[in-house]
């Protein structure tokens, strides 16, 4: 599995994203914004957190405009594998690969803590290392992560089986005291319909080690890099 | 030639910031406000003086880039 992870003026956590990648057995190449082509054999393109063009204009919109994108595109519609984490998930909603939009914080505070999460499903090639309704403890930080969009596509993510993680509490419990930050049916993550995009604003490649407080995040990695290779 | 395009947010979906403000404009004791929505201004410099390019070219700024339309409106006027 050869994964390109995207560098854009801004990024901070495209180095710790990679090295979650490696562990878990992947080849890592890094491009860079200004590309115009994804390495060759790139089999998932890998939109890191941070906060690319210092959240201008509205998180992830100068990036989703990116010539990288064009080619991230077009690797999406051939069915090709995206992970947009964080900053990464603001680009690929800007970018059109997924639909709504992570507006702020309801408290509009930042939130940086641990969370739990609920995997809604294991049958996809982010998830098939968990179980379908395992809690994970993983990380957040961000000021806008708060996940909207209008009621007929909440409806069709609902009715598609296209919502991948939810803000939970420990016990699993889909909670309103559980959501950290106002999203629409504590939505955490989305998949495209075809499950070769992945957007979460979670960091799962925070908690890849023991020594740093968790490993729930590994399986996200090791699911990626079992999964079938896609086009 | 000059063009102003100002981008808000659609009925309905929430405004945190537009919220903050309101509650800090009644904490101050200003009268008569009745809600705040926050958007966004841009003043843009075009180089042509054609008025129906100039409209096609702020148009496409704005749905490539400017507005965001899952949450925003724009709109568009050109000045001399």
């Amino acid at each position: 599995m050869k994964a390109a992870v995207i560098t854009f003026p801004g990024s901070n956590r495209d180095g710790d994203v990679a090295n979650a990648l490696k562990r878990a057995g992947a080849e890592v190449v890094h491009s860079w914004h200004a590309d115009t082509e994804l390495p060759k054999g790139t089999d998932v393109v890998v939109l890191p957190g941070g906060f690319s063009y210092g959240d201008y204009l509205r998180t992830g919109a100068i990036a989703g405009r990116a010539h990288i994108m064009d080619a991230t595109r077009a690797h999406a519609a051939r069915g090709g594998y995206v992970l947009g984490i964080c900053n990464g998930f603001q680009i690929a909603c800007e970018a059109g690969l997924l639909p709504g939009i992570l507006v702020r914080n309801a408290n509009l505070k930042f939130v940086c803590k641990r969370q739990h999460l609920k995997v809604e499903r294991d049958d996809t090639p982010y998830t098939s290392a968990y179980a379908k309704g395992q809690v994970i403890d993983v990380c957040i930080a961000h000021g806008e992560g708060n996940y909207i969009a209008d009621a007929e596509t909440l409806a069709r993510l609902e009715g598609e089986g296209l919502v991948a993680f939810r803000y939970a509490d420990a016990q699993g419990q889909v909670t309103a005291a559980a959501n950290p930050n106002g999203s629409l049916n504590n939505i955490a993550g989305i998949y495209s319909p075809g499950f070769n995009v992945l957007g979460l604003m979670p960091h799962p490649e925070n908690l890849i080690d023991s020594l740093v407080g968790g490993t729930d995040g590994r399986g996200l990695f090791e699911s990626l890099v079992g999964a079938k290779r896609a086009a | 030639m000059k063009a102003r395009v100002t981008v808000t947010l659609k009925n309905g979906v929430l405004d945190p910031q537009g919220k903050a403000i309101e509650g800090a404009l009644k904490s101050l004791g200003i009268d008569g406000v009745g809600s705040v929505r926050q958007g966004k201004v841009f003043d843009i410099e075009l180089n042509s003086a054609d008025k129906a390019a100039a409209e096609a070219a702020l148009k496409a700024a704005c749905e490539k880039l400017l507005a965001n339309t899952v949450i925003e409106n724009y709109r568009v006027e050109i000045g001399a």
